[in-house]
């Protein structure tokens, strides 16, 4: 499987404060990448380094490169818009627009000017289907996407992002705010999701990165500690401080 | 210990105090103008009141048809409502969506300056700046015109419009704006296909408390618009507000207890029972939009 991911010497600050140091890491495609750490380790940070989410923070700057497809995603010629596309991404709380199920799922076809009515709701029922909603909503389809349960909505967002037919899927956290049954669904349906699609997720639940990811990158204090097969960072960490953390032993 | 109790009791009946007196004064208000307009309305039936086309108590040939009244604050308000409405909400959009937050943080305050010069000088400026403008350009101004007055009445309440709406967009949870981002959005599609209908019981709430303070405004218009009731929808022309009108004739020799006097009651309780129903539309709004976002 090729690389569809490459990051080399990342380096990123707030201000003075040095965030990320060096972080060189390849990804591959159709796998599911996990990022774990303790809180301000940079995992978040750096996922979002990923689709230039950071731009609109205004202390941020940062050194290195980013390549996705092999081409550097921070040259100034790139349209962050067609980036995103292309890099889709679902956050830590559900976020759907004040909107109705099927105006937030068919938002990403309206900006890009697509007016072809059958294409869209063609387009609409696939990404409902694709993130196991569509037997749940398909009466509803008009109602406030607001009406629905947290994990509902959140499946709604992984639809939203599946309809502008994104090659990778950033999750920040995606299940934090969920109870456990609506986790269950959303862990099976990265599973699924798998085969179509190159997935990145921060995690804070280190089952959950056992149990659905590839491979796993563990981040203490703005470094990458150690980066490999999931089920060797789980069970035969090289390092001590990953040790540690996946023992509990702090974090 | 028991100093302390009696000194809770003390201030907490002095709240309770403040809140009843503006309450009473309230109640004073509404129980002047409906005795007053009932003195008014035994003497002038309703249907003259509300259908009559001309207003001239002050004549020797009297009519008390609101309308013409109605007419001129209906116009200056609607120029003043289509220049405050896109100024202020765009000016809304770039603060909360586009410009920076150190830019924001010194603009908005300066904008709110706007609302903070007395009417007074408004009033002055639209008489002696944009009337004489005005008329370099545009055959047939008159001195007196509901154009300028409502030029710059609008100018006035750009701030209210711009600031409250802000607020709005700013209360939006950000959350929303990096969803859009996220899928591939321009700032601007972001900004007015989620942000501004996401925010829009809010802004819809800034645009009918404006309305209200244009209609109850009464220095500009009395000072640019001019003092002559009639019925008429061209702005060129001189008008009278029901508020300038109120001002004329209390500012007169009219006596006191006479029909005359009794007029400015009924203007003054048509004009209530506008501004009261605009800010219940807005308070019902407002709680509505409370709902949704918390």
């Amino acid at each position: 499987m090729k690389n569809i991911i490459e990051t080399k010497d990342v380096n990123v600050f707030y201000d003075t404060n040095h965030v990320l140091k060096d972080i060189t890491m390849d990804i591959k495609e159709h796998s599911v990448t996990a990022f774990i750490g303790p809180s301000g380790c940079g995992k978040s940070t750096f996922i979002r380094c990923l689709n230039r989410m950071n731009d609109y923070i205004e202390s941020f700057s940062m050194k290195g490169q980013v390549l996705i497809d092999g081409k550097d995603i921070y040259k100034k010629k790139v349209r962050v818009e067609e980036l995103r596309q292309k890099v889709g991404m679902v956050f830590q709380k559900p976020n759907p627009f004040p909107k109705s199920i099927f105006e937030n799922v068919a938002y990403g076809l309206h900006i890009q000017g697509e007016t072809d009515k059958q294409l869209i709701a063609e387009r609409v029922e696939k990404s409902l289907h694709r993130s196991a909603l569509w037997k749940e909503v398909k009466d509803i389809l008009h109602k406030s996407a607001l009406s629905l349960s947290g994990g509902q909505q959140q499946r709604l967002c992984i639809a939203r992002t599946l309809a502008v037919k994104p090659s990778v899927i950033l999750m920040d956290e995606p299940a934090s705010a969920l109870d456990p049954i609506s986790t269950a669904k959303i862990e099976e349906l990265i599973l699924e999701l798998k085969q179509h699609y190159t997935i990145v997720i921060v995690t804070h639940n280190m089952q959950q990165a056992s149990r659905i990811s590839d491979r796993t990158a563990f981040f203490y204090m703005g470094d990458l500690i150690e980066y490999d097969k999931t089920k060797d960072i789980f069970t035969n960490p090289k390092k001590k401080e990953t040790e540690n953390y996946i023992s509990g032993r702090f974090g | 210990m028991k100093l302390k109790r009696t000194a809770e009791k003390v201030i907490e009946s002095g709240l309770a105090l403040s809140g009843l007196i503006t309450l009473l004064t309230t109640l004073g208000i509404i129980w002047v103008l409906v005795t007053e307009s009932i003195g008014f309305f035994s003497e002038v039936s309703i249907v003259d009141f509300l259908f009559d086309t001309q207003w001239t108590p002050l004549f020797t040939q009297k009519h008390y048809g609101i309308l013409p009244l109605l007419s001129g604050t209906f116009l200056t308000t609607s120029i003043a409502i289509l220049v405050a409405v896109p100024l202020g909400v765009i000016i809304a959009v770039y603060l909360s969506e586009y410009a920076p937050y150190k830019f924001r943080i010194t603009v908005k305050p300066l904008l709110e300056l706007l609302a903070a010069v007395p009417t007074v000088v408004y009033g002055f400026f639209a008489l002696t700046v944009v009337t004489p403008f005005l008329q370099s350009f545009i055959p047939g101004v008159s001195t007196f015109n509901a154009l300028s007055a409502g030029l710059v009445m609008g100018i006035m309440i750009i701030p209210m419009i711009s600031s409250l709406s802000e607020d709005a967009l700013q209360a939006l949870p950000k959350s929303l704006r990096e969803a859009s981002f996220g899928m591939g959005a321009t700032r601007f599609q972001t900004a007015f296909k989620v942000a501004v209908p996401a925010a829009s019981s809010g802004i819809i709430v800034s645009v009918i408390l404006a309305i209200a303070r244009a209609i109850g405004e009464t220095m500009v218009v009395a000072m640019a618009a001019g003092q002559q009731p009639q019925l008429t929808l061209d702005p060129r022309e001189g008008v009278e507000t029901i508020t300038a009108y109120i001002v004329q004739v209390s500012l007169g020799d009219v006596p006191h207890g006479s029909l005359a006097y009794k007029t400015i009651f009924a203007a003054g309780i048509t004009l209530f029972a506008f501004t009261f129903l605009l800010n219940n539309i807005s308070y019902w709004l407002k709680k509505k939009y409370q709902e949704k976002y918390e």
